[in-house]
């Protein structure tokens, strides 16, 4: 129970900075934690499970376009944001079913080639799913509980809510005993199946929670920014909660929010050097695989933070 | 047109493909097949050999002198940044495959950014160094198509031979097969990977110099020869030479035929899922061995 402290001090300090942050950050840290609880469910299939997946866009864009769609349909924002959780989670379903047949290297290209048909598909019919350009979602449908979404203030709270949720039950999920027999598939996959583990359906179940993690980020993405489109179905999307991630560490239960958070700071502080952030992305990629492929928390873990989650 | 002659057009575009698509994946090929990493920077190795094919054709006043220049020049100097990559960067990875993969997203991203940044977001052209029209019956063609399908197809000879006759061809295939008794047998490892990067590289360049009088130099056209490439390679079987070429050629000629009569997005949507599937059910490729 003693790791309780810290994510509630985490949680407190990201309530105070709801009241404190001036607006433009506002709606920055809004969108990281949107971002971390995507992050959260790559960290479970990656940084839990050794799992590494190139196509998590693919089940961010399915929870976003599933509620985007619906809502324009007449769907309640409520209701809908669970379509998209399901979506997230069916879709990993569908993919880690055949994708899990393969490791390593095959993974990797069979999830990111699933990620592109997906993507293409939406270009495809893109009378239906808007294609490209995507669609707004009216600010009218945005309400949740009586909150107006369109609002700042009701906006960070169900983000921060919603983060709050997915953080705790992150960390209840790898401390349990099923949590466990994730980490001894990333450890050892032949010790766990001489004990007695499938490796197949813990992975499954891995994946599909990693999925719905990234479903409701996606839909809730949608509802809180009003807006849907098959560009966050690109490849940069499978490859930014990777970085976010590798960044804050890979299997620690912060690692995700301090590596999303960090790199929207680095995009922002460097939008003055550079017009675009793909150079910052490319550049901590590389950096972070050669000189700390533990991420931060990760880091300071093996230094001796023997405390951090 | 009728259908026969739109077929031939079709047949002749798809040959062009294929020519280009060997080229640009026999180089992923190599690199996979010898060093057993997937490079994800391999389209943006064959996007700056068609930008810096621009950048020297600029510098040189008449046009095919300028295209003549950039064939010579720019795929040297792409396989010059390509060593660099491998020695600074993949050899501290220890050609881990899952760091090499994440590192190559990294570089590729560096290497978008710095042409956009150097480059400008607009298309370029560069001109053909000769406009020769073969008028068929039915409809004229560009001589300098055709004329790219005979240099890839003597590229890809020479390549063939050079791995089949040559010392260094010997060394690659035998680093190939066992990295650690090639070393004990007194083979420098590292400079074994750090060519077959570069040349592979180089093969990208090569074939994006010979495209850009066809379709124009951008900082993001890197995007659809990784993914072709990768399906090839995928079909083929990942890093059997035989297998890339005839991939190539059906994948190429596919391409044409099919983006004529359906789509060419749902050709795509097709040909990704199927590279998923083949290397779910059959992971040694359509036309590789089993692996042992």
């Amino acid at each position: 129970m003693k790791a309780l402290v810290p994510h509630l001090a985490v949680l407190v300090a990201l309530a105070a900075m709801g009241f404190l942050l001036p607006p433009y950050h506002h709606g920055m840290m809004a969108r990281v934690l949107v971002m971390a609880v995507f992050a959260i469910g790559y960290n479970i299939a990656f940084g839990y499970t050794g799992l590494l997946s190139l196509g998590h866009a693919l089940h961010f864009c399915a929870g976003m376009m599933a509620c985007g769609i619906a809502m324009r349909e007449g769907v309640a924002a409520g209701p809908a944001l669970m379509l998209g959780l399901a979506a997230g989670g069916v879709t990993a379903l569908a993919t880690g079913l055949l994708a899990l047949r393969t490791a390593g290297v095959s993974f990797m290209i069979v999830t990111l080639m699933f990620a592109q048909a997906f993507h293409l598909a939406l270009l495809y019919y893109g009378g239906f799913t808007g294609g490209d350009e995507g669609f707004p979602l009216p600010g009218a449908a945005r309400r949740l509980f009586g909150l107006d979404l369109t609002q700042a203030g009701p906006r960070y709270a169900v983000a921060l809510v919603l983060f709050g949720l997915v953080l705790l039950a992150q960390w209840g999920l790898v401390s349990s005993r099923f949590g466990r027999s994730l980490i001894a598939m990333r450890e050892n996959e032949e010790r766990s199946r001489m004990l007695g583990y499938n490796p197949f359906t813990t992975k499954l179940a891995a994946l599909v929670i990693s999925g719905l993690c990234a479903g409701i980020a996606g839909a809730a993405y949608g509802v809180l920014f009003g807006y849907v489109g098959a560009s966050f179905g690109t490849t940069q999307y499978s490859i930014l909660p990777m970085l976010y991630v590798l960044l804050g560490g890979a299997g620690t239960t912060l690692g995700p929010l301090l590596g999303a958070g960090l790199m929207a700071w680095l995009i922002d502080a460097a939008s003055g050097l550079t017009d675009s952030p793909l150079a910052v992305i490319g550049v901590t990629l590389i950096g972070l695989v050669v000189f700390a492929p533990r991420g931060i928390l990760g880091t300071l873990r093996q230094r001796g933070q023997k405390w951090l989650p | 047109m009728g259908t026969g002659p739109l077929l031939l057009l079709a047949t002749l575009e798809g040959t062009v493909m294929a020519a280009v698509l060997a080229l640009a994946a026999v180089g992923l090929s190599l690199t996979f097949g010898v060093m057993r990493v997937v490079n994800v920077a391999h389209g943006e190795f064959y996007m700056m050999g068609a930008v810096l094919a621009w950048a020297v054709a600029q510098a040189v006043p008449s046009a095919p002198l300028g295209f003549v220049a950039a064939l010579l020049i720019a795929p040297p100097l792409v396989a010059a940044l390509a060593w660099v990559t491998d020695t600074t960067l993949l050899k501290r990875l220890n050609y881990d495959p899952e760091s090499t993969i994440v590192a190559t997203i990294g570089l590729s991203y560096l290497l978008q950014q710095g042409a956009l940044s150097f480059f400008g977001p607009d298309a370029r052209p560069v001109a053909a160094p000769f406009s020769l029209r073969l008028q068929f019956p039915w409809f004229g063609y560009s001589g300098y198509k055709l004329f790219v399908v005979l240099a890839a197809l003597l590229v890809l000879g020479a390549v063939w031979l050079f791995l089949r006759r040559s010392k260094a061809g010997l060394v690659m295939r035998a680093t190939q097969v066992d990295r650690n008794t090639a070393r004990a047998f007194g083979i420098n490892v590292d400079r074994v990977y750090a060519g077959t990067f570069a040349l592979g590289a180089g093969l990208a360049a090569l074939a994006a110099v010979l495209v850009v009088p066809i379709s124009q130099a951008h900082y993001l056209m890197g995007h659809d020869p990784l993914l072709l490439s990768f399906i090839v390679v995928i079909i083929g079987g990942l890093g059997s030479l035989r297998g890339t070429l005839i991939a190539a050629l059906i994948i190429g000629l596919a391409d044409g035929i099919l983006s004529m009569l359906y789509p060419p997005t749902l050709a795509k949507i097709v040909a990704t899922l199927v590279v998923a599937l083949v290397l779910v059910f059959r992971p040694q490729g359509l036309f590789g061995a089993p692996a042992r």
